[in-house]
């Protein structure tokens, strides 16, 4: 836990830091089964990892869920609509460090950036074309509580030129930014 | 796998099915959902966090995302679960109680601060208290913040779970398991509406 932290007060595509409220694991006294939990060796290094990893065996199976919602690209719908899916879902729950993530990774595969910075500032209404617009209202619809997701989504969707294995995407992906959302809004906090 | 995947059984996919199909391009996702499930509902370790609390916990976060086929699974897991039926009652008492819409909650001060939205700061019942222990109260309590307002999260909410005896672990896995619900009851959901649009 940092002492100084310096909190962004808007949605930003920079990079930024996150500092945990509760205290991680050191590195020191990570063993085998932590490392299993992390995945990948380098986590070791950040704080939200060293947190999560305090129970490795959820920590393992969140994280390859994770990266096979968004990572496999085989079939299913491009990388950077998985990633404007998870951007749009941060937007709306108000997770300004995964926002921040996700829409560098939405620029990056899309090469919209400027559409991506017009859904940081303008939230999930803004008008990004009907393509994006069905994904973002489906992610949106999703994330509500109680769900809003209805057959109206599906519909636009479908005439938005995605087939149900893309549509399944788009409900895993903004599926899945409801459980990160919480985790890093709950346990701790951005810092520029 | 000895336990039926449990997104499918909640969705109702028939193997063979073209949903069955479509999940099957993403296995390991579907695979460490199921992994997630268990890891979180038949740990190896319930030390931080009891399985009671646990089935709690999962029945009050599911019911207040309404009527489902999920939140039946959970309400029948708690009655299931050694001491949980003498709690149902409790429960689905805090759920009316805390049933709202979200997500709501303030931004950083700053020009976010016009998307701010006040709702429900739920606390439970004093009715209910005798039949929840101090932890669980304290849980419910930061479970609906996690649910309608997770923007609202502060680190004086970590303090109140550690002044009510939870450890640091146990928070994480306390944590963990809101938040996957919140992407299960979701996932089950958007999966059914699919399913249903193909009828």
């Amino acid at each position: 836990m940092s002492a100084t932290v310096n909190p962004p007060v808007v949605f930003t595509q920079d990079e930024l830091g996150w500092v945990s409220w509760i205290e991680p694991l050191p590195e020191a006294e990570l063993t085998e089964r932590h490392f299993n939990g992390l995945v990948d060796r380098a986590r070791a290094k950040s704080e939200y990892f060293r947190l999560l990893v305090r129970d490795p065996e959820v920590l393992e199976a969140r994280t390859k869920t994770d990266k096979d919602i968004f990572y496999n690209v085989a079939d299913g719908l491009p990388r950077a609509e998985r990633e404007l899916a998870a951007a749009a879902t941060s937007r709306y729950n108000g997770c300004i460090y995964c926002a921040s993530v996700h829409a560098r990774f939405a620029s990056t595969y899309s090469k919209r950036r400027e559409d991506v910075q017009k859904l940081l500032d303008e939230g999930v209404k803004a008008d990004l074309g009907e393509r994006w617009n069905a994904v973002v209202k489906a992610s949106v619809a999703l994330a509500a509580t109680p769900i809003a997701f209805g057959p109206d989504n599906i519909k636009e969707l479908r005439s938005a030129g995605l087939d149900d294995a893309e549509i399944v995407d788009v409900i895993n992906g903004a599926s899945f930014f409801n459980w990160a959302n919480r985790l890093m809004l709950s346990l701790g906090e951005p810092s520029k | 796998m000895s336990t039926p995947d449990i997104i499918d059984t909640l969705v109702g996919i028939e193997p063979g099915s073209a949903l069955d199909a479509i999940r099957g391009k993403r296995m390991q996702a579907r695979e460490n959902a199921q992994k997630s499930y268990l890891s979180l509902f038949e740990p190896i370790d319930a030390g931080d966090f009891s399985l009671l609390e646990r089935a709690a916990v999962a029945a009050f976060v599911t019911g207040l995302h309404g009527e489902s086929p999920v939140a039946s699974f959970y309400r029948d897991k708690l009655a299931a679960t050694a001491g949980g039926a003498a709690l149902v009652k409790a429960i689905d008492a805090e759920i009316a109680r805390g049933k709202t819409s979200g997500p709501y909650g303030s931004f950083p001060a700053g020009p976010l601060s016009i998307e701010n939205t006040a709702g429900l700061i739920y606390r439970v019942d004093a009715a209910s208290k005798s039949a929840l222990s101090p932890r669980l109260v304290a849980a419910l309590e930061h479970a609906h913040l996690l649910v309608f307002r997770p923007r609202d999260a502060a680190s004086s909410d970590m303090k109140a779970l550690l002044a009510a005896g939870w450890s640091t672990t146990g928070i994480v896995t306390f944590s963990q398991l809101v938040a996957f619900l919140s992407f299960q009851v979701r996932v089950v959901s958007g999966l059914r509406t699919l399913a249903a649009a193909n009828a």
